[in-house]
């Protein structure tokens, strides 16, 4: 149990009281153990990595010059990262999705912060999106790049905030479904959300990919981005409205009962009484989900959608600068993790808000 | 989660096979138009490539570069004229075959095998094949071996689960000799097993033997021998049901070939216009007779040489840099398999 506590205390404590801590690294026997333990997993593992990462690496050059020294190679960061980023956009109109991503990362940023929460901000996601979408198609300005030709990190932040921002409003209404008096729907909504659970993603993109342009009529002029957005959709709201359905469970029947007994209806009852509560409650359930969907986008590969993961991987098959595979994981992963890192913080940052917002 | 969960081994390809049906049964809807009518409605041609240096990689640039790359511009060549009306879009191994026929691609340049059940079975179209590839077997020039058939008591590291497994253990078994086998299961422990001398030698297909070998600190003291243990010929891959795509394709790919055994590259096929040989006048388009006939434009052939070239120099371009060999991929008349029919 005191293991606990030593990651915690140091912070927490400012007047700094050695004791606990010490209690903690070496006050027992097995605390003494772990401690020499993991001193020495670092002993073992520190060095060799502070040599690749920094001592030994490469930070200028050729492929070459890499090849010669045994540490990490940056260079090859330096001449791949546009690439990693972007993939196959051309080069000269790199400026437009550069647009887009900062547009949805300041809305991200935007969106994280309750006091944003209201009917305005829906309409500016609205907004932006179709922004990046004539940004990243080019449309409008007369130098239109096809959707074969999208990549990198644009491409995941948009297909993924999309079908987030999209399956949200699904997955309520297929919770409520779940929960509805009529059977027929009932049924059909479990049906579809069991389906959907019970199905690996990457049937689901197939099935983008190969049924869906003979399914719908004229499908297989809907471009195949947008036709991945729509199944990923379906599916993660499949997801969402177990969470969402979570939440409505924590809502004490006697509340709807006593909408009835004023004379309000089912919708204005899930309106203004039900659904606000219940969302309140799953909102932190809601941001893992994400976290988690973020990270499920690097399946886009599958399809041949270049998300960021596939052009890191695509970037190592350069011939000039081959089999860098270390650098350019490492690259999308630090990327990864400062969004799903960040996510986790926001999500115990939020939930800590709204607990207080709910206890004044 | 389940939502991460990627189908494996089996199961993939028990889905990949069931698509393939699916798409079968769906593509009289798919293929309404010949092929040729809807690249020349769309303004371009879609193509599905794969990601293997100098076969197909991102360049400098940031632009598809390679060896099948640049024969999708010869065929943007032969359709629209110019070289850059085509799309090359990226495309799974698992994946490619159900979506070439869905529609989603005109024609795959992304090394696709040739085998009988992929042309009678699944009913897919090939056109010549452009590249020989085969199991090779990658060693340490220190062990003074140029054949493989001299290999005796090596240990050799194998791909685990793979046929390069099996096809390894039958050649042994028909020289007679011994060997032990290392299998490794991830492809990037190869390099490593070499360089440590753990293994003798590794097999895998020759391409990605020869990506392999450059990644090694000193790729000049490894050598892969010449032979081939399995034969895996990569060709054009397309859904059929347009015989005029498909001989396009094959006369597309013949252009570099012939182009090749006259001695026509880039560089002189403008003095090659000013040739006396009849055949290279019809050829050139100097004489557009044959053109005429086969409804094509006079110059389709000069233009594709001119801008990338005849076989040899795509060759050169994309695969030499990485230390590949010509070997079956030469002409007929230098030992090789590539053989043109003629251009009458």
């Amino acid at each position: 149990m005191s293991l606990v506590n030593i990651a915690s205390l140091p912070l927490m404590r400012r007047s700094f009281d050695w004791k606990p801590l010490w209690n903690g690294l070496f006050g027992t026997r097995l605390n003494t153990a772990l401690t020499v333990l993991t001193l020495a997993f670092l002993a073992w593992l520190l060095p060799p990595l502070a040599h690749w990462l920094v001592l030994d690496a490469t930070w200028t050059g050729t492929a070459q010059d890499c090849a010669a020294a045994s540490g990490a190679c940056w260079a090859f960061v330096t001449a791949k990262l546009r690439f990693i980023l972007f993939a196959f956009y051309p080069q000269d109109l790199q400026w437009r999705p550069t647009a887009a991503l900062l547009l949805l990362l300041g809305l991200l940023g935007v969106t994280a912060l309750p006091r944003f929460w209201r009917r305005e901000l829906l309409i500016a996601w609205l907004l932006v999106v179709g922004l990046c979408w004539v940004l990243l198609t080019g449309t409008l300005t007369g130098s239109p790049v096809p959707s074969n030709q999208w990549g990198g990190l644009p491409v995941t932040l948009l297909v993924w905030s999309v079908c987030f921002g999209l399956s949200v409003p699904l997955a309520v209404l297929l919770a409520l479904a779940r929960r509805s008096k009529m059977g027929g729907l009932r049924t059909l909504a479990v049906l579809f959300i069991e389906l959907m659970r019970g199905t690996p993603m990457v049937a689901i993109l197939y099935v983008a990919m190969l049924i869906l342009p003979m399914a719908i009529p004229g499908g297989q002029f809907v471009d195949k981005t947008v036709r991945a957005i729509i199944m990923i959709t379906l599916f993660w709201s499949a997801y969402v409205a177990e969470v969402v359905r979570g939440g409505l469970q924590t809502i004490p029947h006697g509340q709807e009962e006593a909408a009835k007994a004023l004379g309000f209806g089912y919708w204005r009852t899930m309106q203004l009484i039900v659904l606000p509560q219940a969302l309140r409650q799953v909102i932190p359930g809601m941001v893992n989900l994400a976290i988690g969907f973020l990270l499920a986008t690097s399946l886009l590969a599958v399809i041949g959608i270049f998300d960021l993961l596939n052009a890191a991987r695509a970037s190592t098959t350069d011939p000039k600068w081959l089999g860098f595979y270390d650098e350019a994981y490492l690259v999308a992963g630090v990327i990864y993790f400062l969004f799903c890192f960040g996510g986790s913080r926001y999500s115990r940052w939020l939930e800590a808000r709204l607990r207080a917002g709910q206890r004044s | 989660m389940t939502f991460l969960s990627q189908p494996g081994g089996l199961w993939r390809r028990a889905v990949a096979a069931s698509l393939v049906v699916a798409a079968t049964a769906f593509s009289s809807v798919a293929d309404a138009g010949p092929t040729l009518d809807k690249i020349k409605q769309r303004g371009a041609i879609k193509v599905g490539v794969g990601t293997t240096p100098g076969f197909f990689a991102p360049g400098d640039d940031g632009q598809w570069k390679g060896f099948f790359v640049d024969y999708g511009k010869a065929l943007s060549i032969t359709v629209f004229g110019t070289p850059d009306k085509v799309e090359f879009t990226n495309s799974s191994p698992q994946q490619r075959l159900p979506a070439l026929q869905a529609g989603e691609f005109d024609i795959l340049l992304s090394g696709v095998t040739v085998t009988i059940a992929r042309a009678l079975q699944l009913g897919f179209h090939f056109g010549p094949t452009v590249f020989y590839d085969g199991q090779g077997i990658l060693v340490r020039k220190d062990l003074g071996v140029t054949k493989a058939a001299e290999l005796d008591g090596a240990t050799i590291g194998v791909q685990s689960g793979t046929t390069g497994e099996l096809n390894i253990a039958d050649f042994f078994r028909k020289t007679g000799k011994k060997f032990t086998p290392v299998t490794i299961e991830e492809t990037g422990e190869f390099i490593n097993a070499l360089e440590s001398g753990r293994v003798d030698a590794i097999t895998q297909d020759s391409s990605d033997l020869v990506g392999k070998r450059t990644q090694l600190k000193k790729p000049d003291d490894y050598v892969i021998l010449p032979e081939r243990l399995s034969k895996e010929p990569l060709a054009p891959a397309i859904a059929g049901g347009d015989d005029r795509w498909q001989e396009l394709v094959n006369w597309t790919v013949n252009v570099t070939i012939q182009a090749e055994e006259w001695g026509i590259t880039s560089k002189n096929v403008d003095e090659f216009l000013k040739s006396e040989d009849p055949a290279i006048q019809r050829f050139l388009g100097v004489d557009p007779s044959l053109a005429q006939a086969t409804n094509l434009d006079p110059k389709w052939a000069y233009n594709i040489i001119k801008t990338v070239g005849n076989y040899g120099e795509i060759f050169d371009r994309n695969l030499k840099p990485l230390g590949w060999e010509r070997g079956y991929n030469n002409l007929w008349s230098n030992g090789g398999l590539l053989y043109s029919p003629p251009f009458r």
